[in-house]
């Protein structure tokens, strides 16, 4: 039985260089990083040290929030660097890997025999647990809790981003295990989601309640099919999980090891050869990038995720730990003469009618990074509704975090948003308000209230 | 281009961070990014970002309103040398029209913009273009003949205390507009209202009379004019408002455009009609048995609706409350016209009283939003328990 579910609110931007269907082979990094600014809400506490020689599986760093919750080298070698920031706060744990893999090997009994506390158990001291995200605010999952279901969108609709149909296509059958798996944390309760017009692939998977979702972006947001499924109320917990995450948990209870494997597209208005590379977690840039070219009249912003809710990065930074793409665009450090007049510079896509680009929405926009105004006051009214498909007032929420209220914060419905709901009322905005900062704000006071 | 770019970089280096105008910064900003859209590029959240800017918005409204503003000074000359019974072309009512308008328009926007300016450099952010439009709506909704001075001080008060005083764009509770011409309705009431002021030059050629079709309605005596000239506005009124068929224009480039919320002056035109269809059947007065459709397109109504009522930041800003908003102005206008002769013109004072109590809408509406929120978690108590 699935159900279907059409989200009317939104906008689509169709930019140019989507990543072609393909898999490029490139020669896997020599050095690989974790980011401890990739966990949200934790923060890290290291096991090892400069020099050390690790494996594939041992832990680098657990959370001081949660002592159980390791998070492992993705490769076998060296601790290259530890790289600290103002505070003396963690930025990257390199590690180089050496020409002999090895990897830690985990006993897994037979997946039928094991109960919900085996499961943890094996997450946990795998490195695998970081794979589940929880909602509310978007933080790691708390093994303790208690999750009302577990939340997997396939379907991707932010600019440029990945088809999942794709990655998945040749791990059908550890995507299957990594179903059956979630079911021992959460039974009968895994909701996959996926996009209702290509549902093909995912509705030979059994053990899962199938949603298809058809509508705009930001519709393949799991925050948002969750609203639409089953809404989190306040003190309810959901856990989300990637695709290919699914799949990894999947390889670990087939292998016993840790798995690391990351799809990545890199596409985006600076990539001449967009396409699909498969690599590992926590991979340099700069290997990533080996077979890409770039348009290189201007500047270019690597950024790790979509353009909408990614961070920057450069040449010398690494993958992401949950990203499965790198969008490059070019900077827009440019004027542009009397740009702000009505219906002019028609090629830069707007939601607005001031502009002229709907009339051009079948073409691929080429984007660069400019602001295309200044910050202002918040005058125009209306406009962040329209990008929003919950049933949540944006303005006053952001306003409600704009001056610390917490307890209209939580009547407003912020346990049901993270900042990628509200990345395109960055977009949109007239003002340029910063959303995603002011709401990724609110949620960092939410979790010291809450302790 | 270049060049220009090179030489306006250069006029700022004084203005930058650690030099001597540093603090005058905001001023050669805002004449910079009038010029150019600035090369500032996204550092945290979404890196790209739409077209749109407050820029565009208001200039899109200042488009919107050139149709009214070009007929209202066509119609000004036209008002006099029809009285005058001499032969005239379209060129010569129009020449007569600016002559009178464009000095308004020159005052309103450096008095106004002054203030702006000093309160950006004052407080330290950019200059707010919401002025351009306030600027250019003020003296569109003044009786012609005002003088130029008056036009200053309730320029100088509405800036200053509807919308300084509340904290600049965006901030303020009153359509600073209306405030302008509220204040002068009240501090200059022979300027502002009776049968002399309406038409240009009305008060010093005995000839030449100036009675809005409103005014003499609430006197009690006919109007000669059919439903169609009213619609097309060769009438009396203040400079802009009179003619529906060019603010109907100006409508439909707001609604087009997004800039003007379509709920607003569609929920303004529902009530409107509906009180003034209530008003037929009971039929006491010549004002309550005046037409209905005549309601919609005699006086500042339409004007009103359009262009005040729909200011964002002054309007009910949820969807729902756009709609409650926009038909409870239409409602309190006709309500006002008919029920009190001495203000014949009841849509300036139904958008203030409305703009009033547009929070108090909007905390309805949302309080309703976070009662559903609560009731679905309370049904979700009940089912685990």
């Amino acid at each position: 039985m699935s159900k279907d579910i059409r989200i009317r609110k939104g906008f689509n931007l169709n930019l140019d260089g989507e990543a072609n269907k393909i898999f490029a082979e490139i020669s896997p990094s020599k050095t690989f990083a974790l980011k401890p600014d990739d966990f949200f809400g934790s923060t890290p506490k290291m096991l090892v040290k400069e020099g050390e020689k690790v494996k594939k599986g041992t832990p680098l760093f657990f959370s001081k929030n949660n002592p159980k919750i390791h998070f492992v080298s993705p490769v076998g070698g060296d601790v290259t660097a530890i790289v600290r920031g103002a505070k003396r706060k963690i930025l990257e744990v390199v590690v180089t890997a050496s020409e002999s893999q090895e990897s830690i090997k985990h006993d897994i009994p037979s997946i039928d025999k094991i109960d919900i506390n085996e499961t943890k158990e094996i997450l946990l001291k795998s490195g695998a647990w970081p794979f589940i995200i929880q909602r509310p605010y978007g933080t790691i999952a708390n093994p303790e809790d208690k999750p009302k279901a577990i939340f997997i969108s396939a379907f991707s609709t932010a600019p440029l981003n990945v088809e999942y149909s794709f990655i998945i296509k040749n791990h059908i059958a550890q995507f299957q295990k990594g179903i059956q798996v979630l079911n021992k944390l959460v039974p009968n309760c895994v909701n996959l989601v996926v996009d209702g017009n290509f549902s093909a692939l995912f509705e030979q998977i059994s053990e899962v309640n199938l949603t298809k979702v058809t509508g705009l972006h930001p519709a393949g947001n799991v925050g948002v099919q969750i609203h639409h499924i089953d809404p989190i109320n306040a003190g309810e917990k959901v856990w989300v999980i990637r695709p290919e995450d699914v799949v990894n948990i999947g390889k670990l209870f087939t292998t016993g090891e840790f798995s690391a494997q990351r799809t990545v597209a890199i596409a985006g208005t600076s990539v001449k050869n967009p396409q699909y590379y498969k690599s590992t977690i926590g991979s340099s840039i700069y290997s990533l990038l080996a077979k890409t070219q770039l348009e290189d009249e201007k500047p270019n912003r690597i950024i790790n995720g979509d353009v909408l809710s990614g961070s920057a990065t450069s040449i010398d930074g690494y993958l992401g730990y949950y990203n499965n793409l790198i969008s490059i665009i070019p900077e827009g450090n440019d004027y542009r003469m009397f740009g702000w007049l009505p219906f002019v510079d028609n090629s830069i896509p707007s939601m607005s009618k001031t502009s002229l680009s709907w009339l051009f929405g079948k073409q691929k926009a080429k984007v660069n990074t400019n602001m295309n105004g200044e910050e202002r006051a918040l005058v125009v009214t209306g406009e962040m509704e329209r990008v929003l498909p919950m049933d949540i007032y944006p303005m006053q929420l952001l306003k409600a975090i704009l001056i610390e209220d917490i307890e209209r914060m939580e009547a407003l419905g912020i346990y049901e948003v993270v900042p990628e709901d509200f990345a395109l009322i960055d977009y949109s905005s007239t003002s340029k308000i910063e959303a995603q900062e002011i709401i990724r704000q609110g949620i960092e006071l939410m979790l010291k209230e809450e302790g | 281009m270049k060049f220009l770019r090179k030489s306006l970089d250069n006029l700022k280096k004084p203005f930058q961070k650690g030099e001597k105008f540093e603090r005058f910064a905001p001023a050669i900003n805002a004449f910079d990014t009038f010029l150019f859209v600035p090369n500032h590029t996204t550092h945290k959240g979404a890196h790209i970002r739409d077209a749109v800017d407050l820029k565009r918005t208001m200039v899109t409204v200042i488009i919107a309103l050139m149709p009214a503003l070009i007929y209202g000074i066509y119609n000004t000359g036209y008002q006099y040398l029809a009285q005058t019974g001499e032969a005239f072309t379209f060129m010569d009512a129009f020449i007569h029209g600016s002559w009178k308008i464009i000095p308004m328009i020159a005052v309103s926007y450096i008095v106004g913009l002054t203030i702006e300016f000093i309160f950006a450099i004052y407080r330290g952010h950019e200059v707010n273009e919401g002025y351009l439009v306030t600027g250019l709506l003020i003296p569109m909704i003044m009786p012609v003949d005002i003088p130029l001075w008056m036009v200053a001080v309730s320029v100088a008060f509405a800036v200053l205390i509807a919308k300084e005083a509340f904290g600049g764009t965006g901030m303020n509770i009153l359509n600073p507009a209306l405030t302008a011409r509220a204040f002068a309705f009240f501090a200059y009431p022979t300027y502002m209202s009776g049968n002399k002021v309406w038409v240009s030059e009305a008060s010093n050629i005995d000839g030449v009379s100036g009675e809005t079709i409103l005014g003499s309605l609430a006197a009690g005596s006919d109007v000669s004019y059919t439903f169609f000239e009213m619609f097309q506005g060769a009438i009396p009124g203040s400079i802009a408002e009179t003619s529906t068929l060019w603010v109907a224009v100006g409508a439909l480039i707001l609604i087009f455009t997004g800039v003007g919320s379509w709920r607003i002056i569609l929920g303004g035109i529902g009530g409107a009609a509906l009180m003034g269809f209530l008003f037929n059947l009971w039929s006491a007065n010549a004002l309550m048995s005046f037409d209905w459709m005549n309601h919609l397109v005699v006086g500042g109504f339409a004007f009103g609706i359009v262009f005040m009522a729909t200011d964002p930041v002054s309007a009910a800003q949820t969807n729902k409350g756009k709609w409650i908003y926009g038909i409870l102005v239409g409602i309190f206008c006709i309500l006002i016209r008919v029920f009190n002769p001495a203000y014949p013109e009841g849509v300036m004072l139904a958008i203030l009283l409305m703009n009033v109590f547009a929070p108090t809408i909007d905390h309805y509406v949302i309080e309703g939003n976070i009662n559903r929120r609560k009731k679905r978690w309370s049904s979700a108590q009940l089912k685990t328990t």
